[in-house]
This record gives C-alpha cells, sequence and structure tokens, in this order.
C-alpha cells in the first residue's frame, strides 16, 4: 500500500542524483540535493506511516531544519564563488585537488 | 732433560720484576703527557729508564742464579686481568732472563747511542718516548706467564714498531712502510689469535703453567693446528716466509730503531714463541717440521736479497732475515736446538745492533745517505766505526772463535744431524752470508771514495762510538762463553729441556770445516768483486737473478698481485654493492612507495562531481555487497 | 631511595631548566651541570650495585595504564647498569664537545642542549626499564630528540638523513610494537612487566614469529647487517655529538634488546635462529670492515666500522657462551668510549677545515701533534690494540664463540687484519706525508676539547689493562641471562692442574 510513496521516493531520489552528477551550473546541482534530499523525507514519512509510529516524522523534521541551514550557507558559497569567479559552473571550481 | 716445575715466588728482585716493565712505561708516559716541556731532559728521562730497567734486570737475574737449576722458574702473579680468562703474571726463568738481559742492555746502549744519533731532531723526545714504550712491550712480551699477556706485549711492540718506523712521518714512503709492517704483523697476529683461541678451547686455560704440564694430554691434531697457528704468528714478526716483505720497508725508521727492534729484540720474539711454546710443539712432528722449513727457506731468501742491495740498511736487513731464519730452524728442532736457537738471537743481538749502529754511524757522518755505491775508503776518516763494524762482520759470517762461529755453527751442526738436507742448505746459506757480508764492508770502508760532493765524513761523537764499542766487545767473546762446555744449554735446560746427552763442541769437525771454506770462498769472490775491483757509481743491469734479488724475490709483487689489487677490487664492488645493492633497495623500496602515492594521488581530480560519482559508485557496490551477502 | 626516578628525573628538569635560561652560554654551562649531576648520581647508584645480589637492583614498580596491565617498572642488572653507565659517562663529553656545534645553524642553541639532556632521561629509561611496554615507549620515543639533533642541525643533507633513520627504525619498532601486544595477549597474564612474561610462550613455532618481530626491530636499531645502511647517512649528517650519542648508545639498544628481550623471552627460538644471526653477524664484521676501508668521508668510514663492531657484538650474544656474551657486554661499553673519542676527534678536525673528505687533509700531524696522537690511539682502540679496553671484549668475544662456533669465529677473526687497513689508512692519508696547504695553519686541540678526549683515553686505558670491575657486574646478569636460555657453556678438552696444585 504504500509501496507507491516508496517507488516515488526511489524515483525523485535517482532524478536528484543523476542531476548532482551531470549538471554543472552550481545552483542545480543544489536543487538536485535539495531533491535528494526530500526523497528521503518521503520515505522516512512513508515508513513512519507504515510501522505506526512517529519516528520517521521526526528525522524528516531534522532533516528539513539541516537542509534550510545548508541552503543558507550553500547558497553564500556559491554567490561568493560567482562573484569572484564570474561563473556558476562546479568544474571551474577545481582547485583543491592533488 | 724435562724442563722444571713453576714455583710460586715473592720477594728479592725477582718479586718486583714488574719494575723492569713499569720503569720504562712510565719513562713513555712521562715524555708523552710531559709534552714540550720535557724536551729538554727527554732523552735523559729514557736512557735513566732503560738503565734501570737493565738493573733490575741484572739483579733478578743475580737471584735466579741463586737458585737450585731446578727450581728457577718463578711464577709472580700480579692481578685478575679478564676474570675466567687470564690472570696476570710474570714468569722469570732462564728463558725469559736471557732474554730480559738482552733487551735492556743492549736496549740501553741503543737509548745512548741516539742521544747522538738524533741530537739534531726537534722531536727526540717523542722518539725516547716510543724507545721506552717499546722496551716495556717487549719486557712483557717476555715476561708474561700467559698467552693473553704475551699478545698484549706482543701488539704492544708492534705498535711501538709502527711508531718508530714512521717516525719521520712526513715521508709518505715512511708512513707507508709503517703502516705496512703494522699490517702485515696483523696477519700474523691473526694465526697467532687463533692459535690462543684454540689453545683456550681446549684447555680452559692460557697459563702457561697449567697448559705446558697438561699439552701431551691434547691430541696430535690439535697440537700441530697450534702449533702451525704459532708459527704464523712468529712468521708475521720474525719476518719470516711467507709474512717477510715488511721488513725491508721497515727500514725507513731512524737506524737505532732498526737495530734495536729490527734486528736485536722485536724480531727475534717469534723465535721466543716457538721456544717457550716448545711443549706444544713438541707433541706435533708436522708443525715442528714446517718451522724448520720456514726457518731454512727464510735464511736462503734473507741471504740471497742481501747479496743484491745497494742500501746498507736494506743488506743488513736482509742478513737479519737470514739469521732469524737461522734461529727458527734451531727452533724448529726443539730441545736440541733451542739452547742453540737463543745462544744465536743473543749474540745475533750483539753483532747486529754493531753492525746496525755502525751503519747509522756511518750514515750520520754522510748526510744519511745510504746507496753504498756512495760511499767507499771510509775505513781511515771512520777508524772507531771501522773496527767496530769489522768486528762484527767477523762475528755474523763465523770467523773462528768469535761469536757466531760458536752459534751458527751450532746451529748448523744440530741441523745436520737432524736432517741432513736442511743442514747442507744451512751451509750454503752461511756461505752466502760471507759474500754479501764481505760485499757489504769493501764497499763501505774499502776501495776508492765516492762520495757525493758536499759529504764530510766524519767520525761520530764519544756518545755514538761507545755503545759500538761495548756492543763488538760483545760480538768478540760471547759466543764462546755461551757455547763453550754448555754453559748456556745447561743454564737454559730447567725453561726449556735439554736433550739428554750434551753435544761437544767439535771445532775441526767436517760440517764446521766445509763451512769454513764456503765462507771463505763467499769472502775472496767478494774482495774481487767488490774489494780489488772497481764499484760501478750505477747498479749494472745484472742478470735475471739478480733483479730477482734486487726485487726481494717478487715478495711485493707477489703481494701486490694476490692480495692488494684483488682488495682495492673486492673493496670497490663492496662500496658499489653496498650504495647501490643494499641502500639501492631500502632506498628503492622508499621510492617505491613514494612514486606509487605519486600515482595515487591524481585521483584527487578537484571535480566535485567525480567525487559525488565515487560515493555514489561506492554506495551502490556496497549496498549490492549487502544485498549478495544477505541473502546467502 | 628511587635511583632511577631520580636521574630521569633530574634530566627531564634540567632539559626544561635549559629553555628557560636566556643566555646561550649560560644554558651550556646548566646543562654540563646537571649532566655531571646526573654522572655523580649515577656513581653513587653503581657503588651500591651488589654484583651478586638480586638479579635486579633498584626496582620501582608503579602501575601506569592498571587496565592494560601496563606499568612503570625500572629496575636494573649488570647488563643494564654498565649501558647507563656509559651513557651518562657519554653525556656531558658530548655537552662539552658541541659547546659551538649548533651555533652554525639558525637553530636554537638552548633547544639542542634541552634535546641532549632529553635523551639522556631516555637513555637510562630504555636500559632500565623492566616493562616490555615501558621499554617500548622509550624505544620509539628515543627517536624524536635524535630526529631533531639530526634533522635541524646536522649537515648539508640533513633531512634525507633525519627521514631515512626515522622511518627505518620506527619501521622496526613497529614490528615490534606487535610483537610485544601478541606476547601480552598469548601470555595471558594481563601484564607487561618482563619477569611475568619469561618463560610464558612455550609453543616454538609462536616463539619463531615473536623473536623475529623483536629481532628485525633490534637489527634495525644496532645495526646489522644488511639492515644497516641508514647508519652511515644518519651518523655523517648528524653533528659529532649526536653522532656519538646514536652509535655509541642508541644503537646499544638493539644488541641490549637482543640480549635481554630475544633470549630470555624466546629461548627456543634464539636457538633455532643462532646460526642465521651469527652468519648476518660474520657478513657484517667482514662487510662492515671492508666497506669502511673504500669510504672516502671521514664520518661515513667511522660508521661503517661500527657496522663491524656490532656484528661484533651480535656475534658474541648469540653465540651464547659466558666469555662470548660478557665480551659483547663489555664490547657495547667499550664501543662506546672507542667510537666516541673517534667521532669525537673527527669532529675536531672537520670542524677546523670545514671537509669531511679525507683527501682534503694530509700531514696534520706535524700542525697538531695532539689531535693527530689522539685520533691515533682512538683509532687503535677501533682497531682493538691490546692494551686498550676494546681489546679485551674483542678477544672475549671471539674466544667465546671459537668454543662453540668455530669457522665464524676464525672468519669474524680477519676484521682484526681489516680493521688494522681501514684505520691506519686514513690516519696515513689525513695525519702523514706532507702537509696539505689547506691545513697548514690547523690549530691543535684546545683546553676544552683536551677535557674531551682525556676522559675517553683514560677510560680506553684503564679497562684495557683492568677491565675487572665491570666485568664482575657483568658476568653475573651473563649467566643469568644464559641460564634461564638454559645453555652451558662447552667443557675442556684437556684438562689442567687447578691453580695452587
Amino acid at each position: 500500500m504504500t509501496t507507491h510513496y516508496l517507488v516515488l521516493s526511489a524515483l525523485l531520489f535517482a532524478i536528484g542524483g543523476v542531476g548532482v552528477l551531470v549538471r554543472r551550473n552550481a545552483i542545480v546541482v543544489f536543487m538536485c540535493v535539495e531533491l535528494m534530499l526530500n526523497a528521503c523525507n518521503l520515505a522516512f514519512v512513508t515508513f513512519a506511516r507504515q510501522n505506526g509510529n512517529l519516528d520517521g516524522q521526526v528525522i524528516a523534521f531534522f532533516v528539513m531544519i539541516v537542509a534550510a541551514a545548508e541552503v543558507v550557507i550553500g547558497l553564500a558559497i556559491i554567490v561568493t564563488i560567482f562573484r569572484t569567479r564570474r561563473s556558476a559552473s562546479v568544474d571551474d571550481a577545481s582547485l583543491l585537488k592533488y | 732433560m724435562e724442563p722444571a716445575e713453576f714455583i710460586q715466588h715473592s720477594g728479592g728482585a725477582i718479586g718486583v720484576a714488574w719494575l723492569m716493565i713499569a720503569f720504562p712505561l712510565v719513562g713513555a708516559a712521562i715524555l708523552l703527557l710531559g709534552g714540550r716541556r720535557t724536551d729538554r731532559f727527554g732523552h735523559l728521562v729514557g736512557v735513566v729508564m732503560a738503565v734501570a730497567s737493565f738493573v733490575v734486570a741484572a739483579l733478578a737475574f743475580v737471584q735466579l742464579l741463586g737458585f737450585q737449576p731446578g727450581e728457577r722458574r718463578r711464577l709472580i702473579p700480579l692481578y685478575d686481568f679478564i676474570p675466567g680468562m687470564a690472570k696476570v703474571g710474570l714468569l722469570v726463568d732462564p728463558l725469559s732472563i736471557s732474554f730480559c738481559l738482552l733487551i735492556t742492555f743492549v736496549g740501553s746502549l741503543i737509548h745512548v747511542y741516539s742521544i747522538g744519533y738524533m741530537a739534531h731532531d726537534p722531536n727526540r723526545r717523542r722518539f725516547f718516548a716510543y724507545l721506552n714504550l717499546f722496551v716495556a712491550a717487549m719486557l712483557l712480551l717476555v715476561l708474561a706467564d700467559n698467552y693473553v699477556a704475551l699478545f698484549v706485549g706482543w701488539e704492544g711492540v708492534g705498535l711501538a714498531s709502527y711508531l718508530l718506523i714512521g717516525f719521520w712521518q712526513h715521508k709518505p714512503s715512511a708512513a707507508t712502510a709503517a703502516k705496512k709492517a703494522f699490517i702485515v704483523n696483523r696477519v700474523g697476529d691473526f694465526g697467532l689469535l687463533i692459535g690462543i683461541f684454540t689453545i683456550f678451547a681446549t684447555f680452559h686455560s692460557l697459563a702457561f703453567a697449567q697448559v705446558f704440564p697438561a699439552a701431551h694430554g691434547a691430541s696430535q691434531g690439535t697440537l700441530t693446528a697450534i702449533g702451525l697457528l704459532l708459527l704464523v704468528g712468529a712468521c708475521g714478526k720474525s719476518a719470516q716466509l711467507p709474512l717477510q716483505s715488511w721488513l725491508l720497508d721497515a727500514m725507513e725508521g731512524p737506524t737505532p730503531v732498526s737495530a734495536l727492534i729490527h734486528a736485536a729484540t722485536m724480531v727475534t720474539a717469534g723465535v721466543y714463541l716457538i721456544v717457550r711454546s716448545g711443549a706444544v710443539f713438541q707433541g706435533a712432528e708436522t708443525a715442528q717440521l714446517v718451522v724448520t722449513i720456514v726457518g731454512v727457506a727464510t735464511l736462503l731468501a734473507g741471504a740471497i736479497i742481501g747479496t743484491a742491495k745497494d742500501d746498507i740498511k736494506k743488506a743488513l736487513a736482509g742478513s737479519t732475515m737470514s739469521q732469524i731464519g737461522y734461529m727458527v730452524l734451531a727452533a724448529g728442532i726443539g730441545p736440541a736446538g733451542y739452547a742453540f736457537a737463543i745462544a744465536h738471537l743473543i749474540t745475533h743481538g750483539f753483532f747486529k745492533a754493531d753492525l746496525f749502529l755502525g751503519a747509522g754511524s756511518v750514515m750520520h757522518g754522510m748526510n744519511d745517505e745510504v746507496d753504498m755505491r756512495k760511499y767507499g775508503g771510509l775505513r781511515k776518516v771512520m777508524p772507531i766505526t771501522f773496527v767496530t763494524f769489522l768486528i762484527g762482520y767477523l762475528a755474523i759470517i763465523g770467523f773462528p772463535l768469535l761469536s757466531g762461529y760458536f752459534t751458527k755453527d751450532g746451529i748448523i751442526e744440530t741441523a745436520m744431524e737432524h736432517n741432513a738436507v736442511l743442514g747442507w742448505l744451512a751451509v750454503i746459506g752461511a756461505g752466502v752470508t760471507g759474500f754479501y757480508m764481505s760485499r757489504l764492508v769493501f764497499m763501505t770502508f774499502f776501495g776508492a771514495k765516492r762520495w757525493e760532493a758536499t759529504a764530510h765524513p766524519h767520525e761520530s761523537p764519544a756518545v755514538m762510538t761507545w755503545p759500538l764499542i761495548i756492543l763488538s766487545l760483545g760480538a768478540i767473546g760471547l759466543g764462546a762463553f755461551l757455547i763453550v762446555g754448555n754453559r748456556f744449554m745447561t743454564f737454559l735446560a730447567p725453561a726449556v729441556g735439554a736433550p739428554e746427552e750434551l753435544p761437544t763442541f767439535n771445532p775441526f769437525s767436517l760440517t764446521g770445516l766445509v763451512t769454513l771454506a764456503l765462507v771463505a770462498a763467499g769472502a775472496a769472490f767478494a774482495w774481487f768483486r767488490y774489494g780489488a775491483a772497481e764499484v760501478p757509481a750505477v747498479a749494472p743491469r745484472g742478470s735475471f737473478l739478480t733483479t730477482f734479488a734486487r726485487r726481494d724475490l717478487y715478495g711485493d709483487a707477489l703481494n701486490e698481485a694476490l692480495f692488494m689489487r684483488p682488495g682495492q677490487w673486492l673493496t670497490r664492488l663492496a662500496v658499489f654493492f653496498d650504495n647501490r645493492g643494499v641502500d639501492g633497495l631500502v632506498n628503492g623500496l622508499a621510492a617505491g612507495i613514494g612514486g606509487s602515492s605519486g600515482r595515487l594521488r591524481r585521483i584527487q581530480t578537484g571535480f566535485v562531481r567525480s567525487y559525488a560519482l565515487s560515493i555514489f559508485v561506492g554506495a551502490a557496490l556496497l549496498a549490492g555487497a549487502w544485498l549478495v551477502v544477505g541473502n546467502l | 631511595m628511587p635511583w632511577l626516578s631520580t636521574l630521569m628525573g633530574v634530566s627531564v628538569l634540567g632539559a626544561l631548566g635549559v629553555t628557560l635560561v636566556r643566555n646561550d652560554k649560560l644554558a651550556k654551562q646548566f646543562t654540563l651541570v646537571v649532566s655531571l649531576i646526573v654522572l655523580a648520581l649515577t656513581v653513587a647508584m653503581a657503588v651500591q650495585f651488589s654484583p651478586n645480589g638480586d638479579k635486579f637492583q633498584f626496582a620501582e614498580t608503579y602501575d601506569w595504564i592498571p587496565a592494560f596491565g601496563v606499568h612503570y617498572g625500572v629496575a636494573v642488572d649488570g647488563i643494564a647498569l654498565v649501558l647507563i653507565l656509559l651513557s651518562v659517562i657519554l653525556v656531558p663529553i658530548v655537552v662539552l664537545a658541541s659547546w659551538h656545534d649548533a651555533e652554525k645553524g639558525k637553530r636554537s642553541v638552548r633547544t639542542y642542549f634541552s634535546l641532549l639532556l632529553v635523551l639522556e632521561a631516555m637513555m637510562i629509561g630504555v636500559f632500565a626499564a623492566t616493562d616490555v611496554f615501558l621499554f617500548y615507549v622509550f624505544f620509539e620515543a628515543m627517536l624524536i630528540p635524535m630526529y631533531f639533533m639530526i634533522g635541524s642541525y646536522g649537515g648539508a643533507q640533513r633531512s634525507y638523513a633525519a627521514v631515512k633513520f626515522l622511518l627505518y627504525s620506527l619501521f622496526g619498532g613497529l614490528l615490534m610494537l606487535v610483537a610485544v601486544i601478541a606476547l601480552y595477549s598469548i601470555a595471558g597474564k594481563g601484564t607487561f612487566m618482563f619477569s611475568d612474561l619469561v618463560g610464558t610462550v612455550q609453543d616454538v613455532t609462536t616463539q619463531k614469529w615473536l623473536f623475529l618481530g623483536f629481532f628485525i626491530a633490534f637489527a634495525i636499531k644496532a645495526p646489522l647487517w644488511p639492515f644497516h645502511t641508514w647508519l652511515p647517512d644518519a651518523a655523517a649528517q648528524a653533528p659529532a655529538g649526536a653522532a656519538v650519542l646514536l652509535v655509541g648508545v642508541l644503537d646499544k639498544v638493539g644488541t641490549y634488546g637482543m640480549l635481554r628481550f630475544c633470549l630470555e623471552l624466546f629461548p627456543d627460538a634464539a636457538k633455532f635462529f643462532t646460526p642465521l644471526v651469527i652468519t648476518l653477524s660474520v657478513i657484517g664484521i667482514v662487510y662492515g670492515a671492508i666497506v669502511a676501508i673504500g669510504q672516502t668521508d671521514m664520518k661515513r668510514l667511522i660508521a661503517y666500522t661500527s657496522v663491524s663492531h656490532f656484528g661484533f657484538i651480535a656475534m658474541g650474544v648469540f653465540a651464547m657462551t659466558t666469555d662470548a656474551g660478557a665480551g659483547a657486554t663489555l664490547y657495547m661499553v667499550n664501543h662506546g668510549f672507542s667510537t666516541g673519542a673517534l667521532f669525537l676527534i673527527a669532529g675536531f678536525l672537520i670542524h677546523r677545515r670545514g671537509s669531511q673528505f679525507i683527501s682534503d687533509y694530509g700531514g696534520v700531524q706535524k700542525v697538531a701533534p695532539i689531535l693527530a696522537g689522539t685520533f691515533l690511539v682512538a683509532g687503535l682502540s677501533s682497531l682493538s690494540l691490546p692494551g686498550l679496553s676494546t681489546f679485551v671484549s674483542e678477544f672475549m668475544v671471539l674466544t667465546g664463540t671459537y668454543q662453540r662456533y668455530v669457522v665464524p669465529s676464525v672468519i669474524a677473526a680477519t676484521g682484526v687484519i681489516l680493521a688494522a687497513i681501514y684505520i691506519l689508512w686514513m690516519y696515513q692519508r689525513t695525519m702523514n706525508g706532507p702537509t696539505a696547504e689547506s691545513v697548514k695553519s690547523l690549530p691543535d686541540l684546545n683546553a676544552r676539547e683536551k677535557w674531551v678526549v682525556a676522559p675517553l683515553i683514560a677510560l680506553l686505558l684503564v679497562f684495557g689493562f683492568y677491565p675487572k670491575p665491570l666485568l664482575d657486574v657483568i658476568h653475573p646478569a651473563v649467566k643469568d641471562t644464559l641460564s634461564s636460555v638454559s645453555v652451558t657453556d662447552p667443557g675442556a678438552a684437556v684438562p689442567v692442574a687447578k691453580e695452587g696444585q
């Protein structure tokens, strides 16, 4: 009965994952990460429903809070990078290597 | 006659025999530690210490004579040197006291002589310090009552010899000669050391007093091994074949050193070792046979070398080799030969020191020229040197009634009885001796003057001539004193044993007459070649044989081809192997790890998306693995 | 009185004190005083040691990590005592010798002397430790001050040498750590105390593996052929004083460890591996000597002579006779003095001329006779000339080994000849012959340097003629060690009359 929700969650997670891997624009990558997080949330809530307790729902809230904090810091970083390098491509920011 | 028992001793001059060693040791310490402050009186300190040592030796000798012959092996324990291995003590017996008297008496004379000889050397103090060090070490060698202490003295004289050969160390030839002497001696020491190990492993003791009485209990093979190993040591120290090559080079040292160390005393240490270890050798016939063969071979080789040398000191060095060959031959024969070996050693100590000091006196007057082709006619300007040298010369060739006549003839007769081949070879050696010694004397003191323009030969000062006179007196009378009536053999018997039937001295034996005839022929031939005829200023090329003798029978060439060149090659190979092989492996391992990590770090590209991919792949793999394992 | 803790405490406090002193000269004097105090205390302790009393004396044991049975346990037997004596005698000498050594670079002079004192504390600790874990800690921690002494104050290639030294030693140390932990768990006693662990591992195969863990660490430390190549690099780059402590004391921990841990903890494995160890030692003796002959750098030459000497020590340890074992222990002490003297005097020479290469010298004897004379004495001690203490130990090792292993000891004895070649040839090339232009104005030893050399030469001479005081202390300890390995000395083939009969 909850299977459809889980399948949807998996689909969303996969779409997000592919987006993270193939897209260059940092903003899009970022949104894909959010998509993956929300896919997880959906899975958590589904499991909560399935198991009949509130643990999954609680975790979903934690995830949302973490995601909010991540957005704040992540966007700030992206904006700073864009200001200095005039580009939002993640491939251009590859100085931290070897 | 068997050797006497060992008796513990205390009191009297023998009880303080250690003073003999202590005096010169203290002298050396004062002179070396005192430094330049002792420059003014250093030589006097050296002489006083040597003489003090002689006085103790003489007193100990007198005290020893006071005992019955059977009680003349006195042990003086000193202290525990290496606990469990060796207690050090002194052994005063007829054998060691004979050496002590020789060393301290001749040593003192040479100390006195050196005052004059080294007068102009700025480092005279250091010279006397080394001389004193030598006397102390030599006395320890002969007085030691066990093999470890003997070895300490043995190496001590080696050190003194090294320091004195290289005394003029600013000369590269002297420094090289010193090093060569030490290293060749070390080869001998290697044998001696292994011999000592074998003795310890066999008897668990190194004390003479314990080893000798038990020696007959050891197997023939063990005794032969010990004997041969000791012989290797003796060959090194006494310049016997095949370890003879250092002695000729050792003449780079100041002449008093050649006289004291490389003629009269140190080089005879090998003979001492063989005679002292008689108990071992008498149980090992093979070892004895090898000893006699080495002795004969060396006495001939030394004599041949002596015939071709133009350097007066090297000619004398060849003669030293040869004479020690006689002693080793006699020492290899056993109790019948021991007394003659030691008697010849003592008389040789006198006449060879006399000859060397005489040569030194000549060099002193000739601006340190050693080439005999630039001497000639010196008998008129150096009368005392000439007369004393002449006595030494007559003694060494065995002129009737002089010292060498009795002692060398004794050796030849004994050898003849022991083994006719060895005996006749020794006779031939005596003939060659007659030739090369006459050649030396004729070239130096007779004939025309062939001096360099700058040479102004003059007689040496009294401080140098008096030792010559005293030594030549010994060269005249000592042989007769020791040999006639078997005086020395009887005296020595408690220490080394003696044959049941004492030999009788027969001046008209066939061997003796043949020897005399050969010597006379040799001398006549020398007169014909070098006395009557003109001596060319530059050595003629000579035949193959002459070159053979001049090049020291190719001993050095052989050493160089067999040991030095392969050694250098091996060293280079080892260094290369160490740097490239062993260290190369270590560094290669390190470089390998460094290199592979250098390659691995390339994975860190800096592209976020590739990191993300590796995370996904890793997660997928883990999940897959979990699924597989979980389903098993 | 807790003697051993006091000794270490004084050194450590001294090290802290040195860093607080503002003035460099004062710091040096302070270091010298501290090291002399430690020496005096050690001598006071040594005098109270009774050779025939308990095996371990001056014992102190406190719990350190009770959960794992790790203790702070220190005590000395005769072997440890003489090695501690060696260390504390060498430290003041090294302090005096390194007076100006730390001034060339940019690093702090005070730190150098502070490191010296830290090292002294650790050297005492490593020999005194009776807890295997504590031993391991000291064994590894000793690397740290030495690493900095080489890396910060050494020659041109100091960082290469220091890193090589550190990594190589660390590698061995980690193998030992594995063996230590394995020993702890296999023994199952819940303690790291040495005396509780002796005899706990009975299974021979286990013993062999644990033995190897310990042995490789010690073989690298000692260093035994073929683990030796870090030593010439480290010794050549280290300042002379540090080289003395490195070769003179630190490396002895390796041979000491073989004698104390490898033999007593794993007697069966030790017997099994004896042929291998003796072979390595003999190779090391001859090989080290031959490579030494071919060196062009004075300090590397001395380092290779030490490879040869360590072969003698290891051979003596594994020959398992009282004479060889006592000789090997004595060798450790004498070698410290002998190599110490050689390194320091070579250091003086190098300091004057600014080159380590033998070919840059010649005829120094003429301008600096005292320097040359002391160098010769030190060199003669390296070639084991009788009359100098090294002879006694080499003689004992060879004689002791010969009783059981004839051929190895005969081959090893060729080292006697090779030693004469490398020492005398080096001496000839540096000191004899015509005086080289570059050394014409070389000054002779000054008063400070004479004070450095004199005690070493005095010790070499005194113990050369009278080694009994040391041997009396060493003998019972070695006998005890060998009895725990359950070997007996081979007897005499031919009995001799006892003394006094």
